[in-house]
């Protein structure tokens, strides 16, 4: 288990409300589920609750998102703690996931923890001009494209020390590098080129 | 080799269009309506002769599973898409996520249709956040095609919703993601009753795994002859193997089920790094499926299908290949897997809560040779002591590959002891490269 608590008083904001389009957005999410069943949406409201407050969530969203859904907060709490990406602190701005399971090992990430560590400081640590913060995750569910970071929504795949890097470069210079593998690569194909599926490959 | 015109997945690698329309061209949604007129009775026998077996780990025959669905329509009968892959080494259901979404949005209509459900919901994990929002726009073009929906062109009302998670790997087992997905912790439930029973909502509920559910419109279509003509009895088909770690090209690929271990990974990845002979052990299918040993009894003649791997004490699981050569530090990458359950430990059941961060801890120790042998034996013991006293597979899956490291490697682990013991060092001691 993780043990994962909120964020201390002093920097927990006093209130929370969704904004009028994520208001609306959350009805959308709502309405997926059946009529009673309103509690289905809670992770998709947190979720977004979290992206609102800059990629991190505080009690007050957690408990607001609870009222909406009719939920006692101890309910909404329990969910917030329990589902390791919702972020009880604030993170930085470029929030680096690092996969440090077996298959990422085998292929090199302790090289990029050590790249992490050097460039952003210690783990769940902001680094000092604010912009960046890393995290050691579990199996990122990329492992042919081993070694994999998650930064914001997308996937940094077949990275070394060198072009990890170069990808921290480009977010500190406030650019977004293309995601995907950083080697010659068609995705999960193998490197060369597919030993499979050449008759397909212009559908 | 499998030839490609009996793969399913044949936009694995995204180098074609994953739209409806370069779908179509491939063969999706072609015909579903003739195939629903056959009837209920014959999508799920055909789906049982076929022996199609679950693609997400516990090889549970489809079909089967199916027929278990009540008949009666007095309460909403649901289909849940288990999109939440999290065993580690595997990444197939990312890939039909992202370049084949309509046969995954295909396959969830037929099934729905064979079980008399008019809702579905796919649950895909936290971190596939791009892969989640590409199989909604192709769930969203499906609606605008009136493929599925309300009055859709296949006179069945049905509607596909995409559920996103939050990071947490027990949602991949079945009733934790019922949990999950009616806004609970993701808490798994005590069986009986069985989720065809009493599933998402009290209603009865079929779970499926991606690959499973993607591939029975190809079943379908093209009979279960086809199917079963593939790969052995009792393993039949084509599967998306994953193959990572130490191979010269890791990749993901579609195969017939029963193909040698080395042929797969000389013909598709390259290799093992630095040649056959260089073969250390390999996890045939995911880190929680117990390893096995290069030899000529193991992994040389190892068949990648679900009997083949039993044959060798190990499963097939999500055929999720991890090689590991000669330079791995086997108790380190092993005690990596055990951290990986301890953080994924739901912390229900106070055997698996408890254990997984003993084992953890031991097998830290023992990476180092700071340990007594008689706590191999005793690491042991807590293994079998947490494997079949948990509510869910979760506790088996962590001892299993504890089981499998202590069965293959103990004389590595007693060797460092040794080591150790010989030159007790306050500080950690780097027995081998990582």
């Amino acid at each position: 288990m993780a043990v994962r608590r909120l964020a201390p008083p002093e920097v927990q904001p006093k209130s929370f409300a969704f904004t009028a389009e994520n208001r609306a957005w959350a009805e959308r999410e709502i309405a997926k589920y059946p009529p009673g069943r309103q509690a289905s949406a809670i992770i998709a409201l947190l979720w977004r609750a979290q992206d609102q407050c800059g990629g991190w969530l505080p009690e007050a969203a957690i408990r607001a998102v609870g009222d909406q859904l009719g939920l006692a907060h101890i309910r909404a709490l329990e969910v917030a703690t329990f589902y390791t990406m919702f972020n009880l602190a604030p993170v930085g701005r470029t929030y680096v996931q690092l996969c440090g399971t077996t298959p990422c090992v085998l292929r090199g990430a302790e090289d990029l923890k050590a790249v992490c560590r050097r460039r952003i400081g210690d783990e769940q640590h902001l680094s000092s001009d604010g912009q960046f913060s890393w995290i050691e995750v579990e199996c990122l569910g990329a492992c042919v494209n081993a070694p994999v970071v998650q930064i914001g929504a997308d996937y940094y795949e077949d990275l070394t020390a060198e072009s990890f890097e170069k990808v921290l470069d480009e977010f500190a210079a406030g650019r977004t590098p293309k995601p995907g593998p950083q080697i010659d690569r068609q995705l999960s194909a193998p490197v060369g080129g597919p030993t499979t599926l050449k008759s397909y490959e212009r559908t | 080799m499998l030839d490609d015109k009996d793969r399913v997945f044949r936009n694995l690698y995204g180098l074609g269009d994953w739209g409806l329309e370069g779908a179509r061209a491939r063969g999706a949604w072609d015909g579903t309506k003739a195939i629903l007129e056959k009837g209920r009775d014959w999508i799920v026998n055909e789906m049982k002769a076929s022996g199609q077996r679950g693609r997400g780990g516990a090889g549970f025959p489809t079909g089967l599973k199916w027929s278990f669905m009540p008949k009666t329509p007095e309460r909403p009968h649901y289909l849940v898409v288990n999109a939440d892959e999290s065993e580690p080494g595997t990444c197939k259901d990312r890939e039909v996520m992202r370049h084949d979404p309509h046969l995954l949005v295909e396959g969830c209509l037929l099934a729905s249709f064979a079980m008399g459900a008019h809702a579905a919901y796919i649950y895909v994990r936290g971190e596939f956040i791009r892969e989640s929002e590409r199989l909604q726009a192709a769930v969203d073009q499906a609606y605008a095609a009136k493929l599925i929906g309300k009055n859709n062109v296949h006179d069945f009302d049905f509607d596909l919703y995409v559920h996103h998670g939050a990071g947490a790997y027990i949602c991949g087992e079945e009733t934790a993601l019922l949990e999950s997905l009616e806004g609970k912790k993701g808490m798994p439930r005590l069986k009986p009753p069985f989720p065809a029973n009493v599933g998402l909502y009290g209603c009865p509920t079929t779970v499926n795994n991606v690959e499973t559910i993607a591939q029975a419109p190809d079943i379908l279509r093209r009979g279960a002859a086809w199917f079963s003509g593939i790969g052995r009895q009792n393993n039949t088909g084509t599967k998306l193997f994953c193959i990572s770690g130490h191979v010269n090209k890791p990749c993901n690929v579609e195969e017939a089920m029963g193909i040698p271990l080395r042929e797969l990974l000389e013909k598709h990845a390259g290799g093992v790094c630095g040649g056959w002979d260089n073969l250390l052990a390999v996890i045939p299918g995911g880190s929680s499926m117990p390893l096995i040993p290069a030899g000529p009894d193991q992994a040389d003649t190892l068949l990648m299908d679900f009997d083949g791997c039993r044959e060798k004490k190990s499963a097939l699981g999500t055929a999720a290949v991890i090689v590991m050569d000669k330079s791995t530090d086997i108790v380190r990458a092993m005690a990596r897997i055990s951290y990986f359950y301890k953080h994924e430990s739901c912390g229900q059941c106070t055997p698996c809560r408890e254990g997984m961060g003993w084992m953890w801890r031991v097998l830290t120790r023992m990476a180092e040779g700071r340990a007594h042998k008689r706590e191999i034996d005793m690491l042991m013991e807590v293994t079998q002591q947490i494997e079949g006293h948990t509510i869910c597979a979760f506790g088996d899956g962590a001892a299993w590959p504890v089981q499998g490291l202590l069965r293959h490697f103990r004389p590595e682990i007693e060797r460092r002891i040794d080591q150790y013991a010989a030159n007790p060092h306050p500080e950690p001691v780097r027995v081998a490269a990582e």
